[in-house]
């Protein structure tokens, strides 16, 4: 199985360890990921600024995997939303795909239908499956309790993604979690949004958003908090000692990508998995699965 | 108070025209956008159906000079919970594409798109990073995309923020 990777802006300077354990996860069970070099940011941020620009942007990064004739596999949810919908959008509307070419064509690059786009997360649940994981894992990782936070990006339009999830009672993350050995620990509004978008624009009201997750899954003594999202991440990781000293509390809570989670129940070595690099320094959970070095 | 006055009856239409404005005429104002929202939740400033109402009125100048139209974090829970298919999320984008043309532009955004127009990425790769990606055997990642750079400056961008 075949994809190419595309990293976005975000991952390969502040989430090298979801990348390293994407990386070694997928190698383990035999799908090649492709290094396209030029693949640029996805568009995202400037949507809000000029629509048209922002679709320009992600037709381009769109024709480059076309040219090569790739799938593409994303890992930022945020990314996975906008190139699933300039894909759609110029699929259905000739015109605006005719106006996009246009531009596009002054760099030598041309827009064709048909490019499929998945996040890795969807990758692993539909198209290397549950029962091939389950017979690939060496380590069950029974002992650990753990949180999902699915993000919006990943679930929501739901339109926009084919309806592939009920929106409102998602199950995917959780099925990639169980098959880990691991117990899925729900709590309180779970489908909350992590707030990171407002990060730059309303930076306390990005942290007060982020807040009511961290007490929820933290009432229930989990042992960490999964996301498949960098921005998820970066509110609930990087911002957590930010919100404890704001509001005069104490999480502590490790922050896992699901790859580090799967990563582990492969037998991978830690290191390979970026578990190093973690900023909430996952050492009691490891300790627990007897992987403290 | 509203001055009628102050109204522009063609700004919902303004709006329908805008890529992803097309379904602001149908919403009857039931609040589930408002109900579902979680940054409503932390501050009421931000009221999508009033953002709505606003719209319809046609109180264009409040709204694209507001504070408020900058803070949907996108989380599309209205979109999927929404009777009657207006996308707010795409109307919100709508708002602010036309806010940046009458000049009034978050600066964040701003920053961004410079960064962009400049880079092709966010998070400017400095010799730095490519050195420490190497070293957990991750392959290198290309600081400036001139194709990106020839598009958005074929675009203007410069000229619209």
């Amino acid at each position: 199985m075949k994809y190419a990777l595309f990293l976005g802006c975000t991952i390969p300077i502040r989430g090298q360890n979801y990348e390293m354990a994407t990386r070694t996860v997928a190698k383990t069970l035999g799908i090649h990921f492709d290094n396209l070099e030029d693949f640029s940011c996805c568009g995202f941020p400037i949507r809000s600024i000029n629509s048209e620009i922002s679709l320009l942007i992600a037709a381009r990064n769109l024709a480059v995997a076309a040219d090569r004739d790739e799938k593409i596999c994303t890992l930022c949810s945020a990314c996975t939303s906008v190139l699933t919908g300039a894909n759609k959008e110029l699929t259905s509307n000739r015109k605006l795909r005719e106006k996009i070419n246009k531009e596009l064509a002054k760099i030598g690059r041309t827009y064709k239908p048909g490019v499929e786009i998945k996040h890795f997360a969807r990758v692993l649940y539909e198209d290397i499956g549950l029962n091939f994981i389950k017979n690939k894992i060496k380590n069950d990782l029974g002992k650990l309790r753990l949180s999902i936070h699915y993000g919006c990006h990943y679930l929501r339009p739901s339109s926009l993604y084919d309806y592939f999830e009920d929106a409102e009672n998602p199950s995917t993350i959780e099925e990639l979690v169980s098959v880990t050995g691991a117990e899925v620990i729900d709590y309180k509004n779970k489908l909350d949004c992590c707030g990171g978008a407002l990060l730059g624009i309303e930076g306390d009201m990005a942290l007060s958003m982020a807040k009511p997750k961290l007490d929820n899954v933290t009432a229930n003594k989990v042992d960490a908090l999964v996301t498949i999202c960098p921005f998820c991440s970066i509110m609930y990781e990087d911002n957590q000692k930010k919100i404890e000293a704001k509001y005069g509390v104490n999480y502590n809570l490790p922050v896992l990508y699901y790859p580090q989670v799967l990563g582990l129940a492969l037998g991978i070595n830690q290191e390979k998995l970026g578990f190093h690099m973690n900023k909430i320094k996952p050492d009691a959970l490891l300790e627990k699965l007897e992987l403290v070095k | 108070m509203i001055d009628s006055k102050e109204l522009d009856h063609n700004f919902k239409y303004e709006v329908a025209a805008e890529t992803g404005g097309i379904n602001i005429t149908k919403c009857f104002a039931c609040g589930t956008c408002t109900a579902s929202c979680p940054v409503r939740e932390i501050d009421e400033t931000y009221n999508p159906r009033k953002i709505i109402r606003m719209i319809l009125l046609g109180m264009r100048d409040r709204v694209l000079k507001s504070d408020f139209i900058w803070l949907c974090s996108t989380c599309c829970t209205c979109d999927d919970r929404c009777p009657q298919n207006v996308e707010l999320t795409k109307i919100m984008m709508a708002l602010k594409n036309i806010a940046v043309k009458e000049g009034y532009i978050h600066p964040f955004f701003r920053g961004q798109a410079r960064i962009i127009s400049t880079f092709g990425r966010l998070n400017i790769i400095e010799d730095f990073d490519n050195k420490k990606r190497e070293k957990l055997g991750l392959p290198p990642i290309k600081k400036i995309f001139e194709e990106v750079k020839k598009l958005l400056k074929n675009m203007r961008i410069k000229e619209k923020i």
